[in-house]
């Protein structure tokens, strides 16, 4: 990558007399090297650490010599090899092998893909060896599929309406706080208690929570979107981003209603419709005569999350083929069109909006049930970040991709948690957690750089006449907000 | 009327930081229209690399002159930040150039995450306070119980950007690269066929941002005694506020706004909560976009049909 | 098509679908319609033409209300057109539309764009084609049925929970699309993407699509450019056709002389914003200022016509 940033630099010092390829690569290699230093020298080389409560320095030279060094070798490896001059490219023409294997595997993926998904809890507790022990895989499970579910909220925004939303988060969060302030404020569970029974309320909490959390959101989603809808592109992305950030900062500071950042702590739990997942004689274990287990509750929170996921995939799916998520579409294909054709195109983006905010309030919803407690640190505009990077990585608008993508990020940020063993090579200092958000934001350039368009660029046709054929990416537009 | 004034100077200093960094979110968006997101890492890069100059010069070599530390901290800091900024330029947009609209927006972002947890990773996650440089003020105002002070740090700073803007207004108008991304700002294709190099333009003009938000790095350092890792978001958003409130692509208009967000954040916390002054600027930069897109200064787009 | 003579009274002064009156468009110090008036016979193919930036895109942008006017007013006529205190009711209540049993009025120049398509029903095309390129042909049309199928599917809903009177109403806008693409000869690319059409076939898409929306006057930015001989052929018998069978208005911006000679019962030449000659082609055709706007005779030519012209108007006048 680095290496990458020396090439004009080689290209503007390349002497006139043309050098032998080696001298010339050496050179390049060692323009990069030197663009290194100047990148790490201070950064790295020098560690500002406070000592005796003043301001000093620690030297790393070590460290830069490294990098700079694999820098100056990398850069001539590859000028010798994959950059030489005297080396044939390849073309490559056709279908990338992505989407060949996507066709190639075609009508299984999606069915395997959905089985492995339902059949996951009992695969890892297969694998782990008992239900204590499959609780960390069943746990990466929801959280992979609640970024599938947002991924997927999102992409009706992104990938079929084109508008770009960098705050979509802020309905996430509504979704939380919402369920988190209804379950918790004391006039709310009385005024339930009395309206319906205490019981029935303590135990349906969630599930009556779970769509007025999406209802709510979908609202919020037309409040914020009334304003920003007439905005185009990179605009509609910052207001967006400004309006996460507002609900944000409002959460924190308004301590009175939200509990500030201190959060909300204590939320009911997670039911099975009604029958709580405890240990007494009415719980969940009790009357379906299993042995009281904590991870039945995580197992199901596991198909709640699924369900919801694949509800928002269904509605997606569905609404694609119908008026509205045709419009969608034509909207991100081309907006005056649309206009010259009838469409209000205001409506068109209101509807895409809020039915993008009202899953992102359900998997709010289902965020502040699993963790039983909210604060505003988790809705952080890094989420937003992370959802969206879903959303074009999996390419915009295809759903296979955004689910393969979200576990893709997401199992791999996993994997980046569990490797301690580096601390043989780089010392018992070396926290390899500490590298996840930075090799994060490094994916993200890397996967762009390598696949703009993201992994399933093609775009299935809603109806058809004689035949289906799927259109080339190169002819889909991105929007323009 | 002296908590005004004095609020006022307050406002004048952190609008010029802004200011700076507005500069190089407009030129960038005026010239490949994009909102390059990592602008604002860029900026708490600058603001350590300031402090590890600082500090190398103060406690290792030993230099006395804080104007003379200052002076040199300020190139070494412009020099470095600036290779930055084209490096991330080459490496993160230049491939993207052209493709997809979003790609570059997703690669800003996640340079920007990378960036700060890049500093996070090699600096440790902590304030990096430095020793007050100046503290030295002239008292303006004195009424027995308050007084209104006008710091020589913010002197420096209303100076430093003085200065510096002129000079750079001055290459924008007059010089021959400032027309050449001109040129690039109206039609790139075009540009390019009557001999302009594009991407060598588009990378001066990187390198040009970076250089101001390296000197609003220096000065934030300065004027804060303070560094950390996640000083780049907030700052950087505030900063393209300012530049969409002057007017996106203009560049008198990016310092007006600067100079704008500045007081409003300022008097907002003096005269109404300290709490929501992050929500005020971030109201103003959505009701701007809503209500005058085209911001104070900027050209209104006209729609083709 | 018999040719109307100077003297018989015109169908467009009679019984005009679209009547533009004292048109200005302003931007900025630019004046690009400048007092523009000229009315759109019901059932007629009538050409707006004139020079490379007369300003005929312009006053296609405020008829089709994506541009507002600076001054003016236009009046679409639903089945017949309004008497002239029916005219000014409208005008002074300031609403939107008249909607009455044997007459809607609409004045173009208040309604927001979607509207003048969606209700007032006047369709058109781009000068650079405007299709969804993502999308195929037949999701083109589809979309073009927007505001139909979004009634017939209650805003989605019934579609949603697949009621049957959804699947009826969804057939039923299928085979309208089958229908114009018959119409156009591109049902064998149904399934293609529209971007995938050579230049031609797209030009005909986008006027099946405008087709599809049930317009009664289609107003069409060149649709002939860009089109060999044999396409425009084809484009002129297109455009009778649809005058023929579904009794739509046509409204065109075409350079192609071919084309507007052919078809048009009726030409407006535009110079510099203002109209400088309106009749029967035959009568345009002879119209020394029109040959002036297109000849391109330099300057002292034209102040020599036009000092022509003005001379026998005087004379004209004194006889």
């Amino acid at each position: 990558m680095a290496a990458h940033t020396a090439e004009s630099a080689s290209a503007e010092n390349a002497a006139p007399a043309s050098p032998s390829a080696f001298s010339h690569a050496l050179k390049d290699a060692f323009f990069a090297g030197l663009i290194m230093l100047g990148l790490v020298g201070p950064l790295v080389g020098f560690e500002t650490v406070i000592r005796d409560g003043a301001l000093g320095l620690d030297y790393r030279p070590l460290t830069v010599a490294v990098m700079v060094a694999i820098v100056f070798v990398g850069r001539l490896i590859l000028n010798l090899t994959v950059w030489s001059p005297n080396r044939v490219v390849k073309t490559r023409t056709g279908p990338s092998p992505m989407a060949r294997a996507v066709t190639a595997a075609g009508p299984a993926f999606k069915p395997a893909l959905l089985a492995f998904a339902v059949a996951f809890p009992l695969i890892a507790v297969l694998s782990q060896g008992g239900l204590n022990e499959s609780r960390y895989l069943i746990d990466l499970g929801i959280l992979i599929l609640t970024y599938v579910m947002l991924g997927w909220g999102l992409n009706i925004v992104v990938g079929l309406a084109g508008l770009l939303d960098l705050g979509y988060v802020a309905f996430y969060a509504v979704g939380a706080y919402t369920y988190a302030l209804l379950a918790t404020s004391a006039p709310v569970n009385d005024f339930f208690a009395a309206l319906i029974g205490e019981k029935f309320w303590a135990d349906w909490a969630f599930w009556i929570c779970l769509p007025a959390a999406g209802i709510f959101a979908g609202v919020w989603g037309m409040i914020l979107g009334f304003p920003v809808l007439r905005l185009r592109g990179d605009y509609l992305a910052i207001v967006t981003l400004a309006f996460g950030e507002i609900i944000r900062l409002v959460l924190i500071n308004w301590v009175d209603f939200t509990g500030g950042g201190a959060g909300i702590a204590s939320i009911p739990r997670v039911t099975f419709f009604g029958i709580p997942f405890n240990a007494s004689e009415h719980g969940f274990a009790a009357l379906f005569g299993l042995k009281f287990d904590p991870m039945h509750r995580i197992i199901f929170l596991y198909f709640v999350i699924l369900a919801l996921a694949l509800l928002t995939a269904f509605v997606t799916v569905r609404l694609r083929k119908l008026p509205v998520g045709r419009a969608w579409e034509a909207l991100r294909e081309d907006e005056i069109a649309c206009r010259s054709l009838g469409l209000n195109t205001t409506n068109v983006k209101l509807s895409a909006f809020a039915t993008g905010a009202m899953f992102g309030g359900f998997a709010g919803c289902f965020f502040a049930v699993r963790a039983g407690f909210v604060s505003p640190e988790s809705f952080t505009f890094d989420i937003s970040a992370m959802i969206l990077a879903i959303v074009v990585l999996g390419g915009m608008g295809s759903q296979i991709g955004v689910a393969v993508a979200a576990a893709v990020m997401l199992g791999g940020m996993e994997m980046l948690r569990n490797l301690g063993f580096l601390k043989q090579f780089f010392g018992n200092e070396f926290d390899p957690s500490l590298y996840r958000m930075l090799l994060f934001g490094l994916a993200m350039v890397v996967i762009m750089v390598w696949k703009p368009r993201g992994l399933v660029s093609t775009r299935d046709p809603t109806i058809y006449l004689k035949e289906k054929k799927s259109v080339s990416g190169d002819l889909v537009k991105e929007g323009h907000g | 009327m002296d908590v005004f004034v004095q609020q006022l100077i307050n406002g004048l200093t952190l609008g010029s930081i802004y200011g700076l960094i507005a500069i190089g979110y407009t030129m960038v968006f005026g010239i490949i229209g994009m909102v390059n997101f990592a602008h604002g890492d860029v900026f708490m890069v600058s603001a350590f690399i300031s402090l590890i100059c600082f500090l190398l010069l103060t406690t290792v070599l030993g230099i006395t002159s804080i104007f003379l530390a200052l002076a040199i901290v300020l190139v070494v800091a412009m020099f470095f930040t600036s290779l930055t900024s084209w490096a991330i330029e080459r490496v993160a947009y230049r491939p993207l150039r052209g493709s997809f609209r979003l790609a570059p927006m997703i690669s800003a972002i996640g340079m920007s995450i990378f960036l700060s947890n890049f500093v996070q990773v090699a600096q440790g996650p902590r304030n990096k306070p430095v020793p007050p440089m100046i503290t030295d003020v002239i008292v303006l105002m004195d009424n027995g119980s308050y007084q209104v002070t006008l710091a020589w740090k913010q002197v420096i700073i209303m100076a430093v950007t003085a200065v510096l803007l002129t000079g750079f207004w001055y290459l924008v108008q007059k010089t021959s690269l400032g027309r050449a991304q001109r040129a690039c700002e109206q039609d790139r294709k075009m540009a390019a066929l009557l001999g302009i190099n594009v991407d060598h333009t588009i990378s001066l003009t990187f390198v040009i941002g970076a250089a101001l938000a390296a000197v609003a790095g220096t000065m934030y350092l300065m004027y804060y005694g303070v560094a950390h890792f996640a000083d780049g978001f907030v700052p950087g958003v505030k900063a393209f506020t300012a530049a969409v409130l002057g007017g996106i692509g203009s560049l008198p208009g990016a310092v007006l706004g600067g100079l704008l967000i500045g007081l409003i954040e300022v008097f907002w916390s003096a005269y109404f909560s300290i709490e929501y002054k992050d929500v005020a600027a971030f109201s103003i930069l959505a009701i701007t976009l809503i209500f005058m897109p085209q911001g104070l200064l900027g050209r209104p787009e006209v729609e083709k049909v | 098509m018999s040719l109307p003579t100077d003297t018989a009274a015109h169908r467009w002064d009679i019984d005009p679908i679209l009547s533009v009156e004292h048109l200005f468009m302003r931007f900025g110090g630019l004046v690009a319609v400048n007092d523009l008036s000229f009315k759109v016979g019901r059932g007629d193919i009538t050409a707006l033409i004139g020079p490379n930036g007369a300003g005929k895109t312009t006053v296609f942008n405020c008829i089709t209300g994506f541009y507002k006017p600076s001054e003016g007013r236009l009046v679409l006529a639903h089945q017949r057109p309004p008497t002239d205190p029916e005219l000014t009711a409208v005008t002074l209540n300031g609403e939107r539309g008249l909607a009455g049993a044997s007459s809607s009025v609409y004045l173009l120049e208040r309604l927001p764009d979607y509207r003048v398509s969606g209700d007032a029903k006047v369709a058109r095309t781009f000068q650079n084609i405007r299709l969804f390129t993502g999308m195929t042909v037949l999701e083109n049309l589809m979309v073009a049925q927007h505001n139909a199928l979004m009634k017939a599917s209650v805003f989605s809903i019934k579609g949603l929970l697949g009621l049957p009177s959804w699947n009826a109403a969804q057939k039923a806008a299928r085979e309208k699309a089958v229908y114009w693409l018959e119409q156009v000869n591109l049902l064998d690319r149904a399934d293609d993407p529209a971007g995938d059409l050579p230049y031609g076939a797209q030009r005909r898409l986008e006027i099946a699509r405008a087709m599809c929306s049930d317009p009664i006057l289609l107003c069409l930015d060149e649709p002939a450019a860009g089109l060999n001989p044999r396409e425009s052929l084809e484009l002129n018998a297109l455009l009778r056709s649809i005058r023929a069978d579904h009794g739509t208005s046509i409204l065109l911006i075409e350079h192609d002389m071919s084309v507007v000679m052919e078809i048009s019962d009726h030409v407006v030449v535009l110079d510099y914003g203002t109209k400088i000659s309106d009749g029967t082609p035959d009568a345009v055709k002879n119209d020394p200022r029109v040959i002036a706007a297109y000849l391109g005779v330099d300057e002292d030519a034209v102040e020599e016509v036009e000092a022509e012209i003005d001379a026998t108007i005087a004379t004209g006048a004194s006889s």
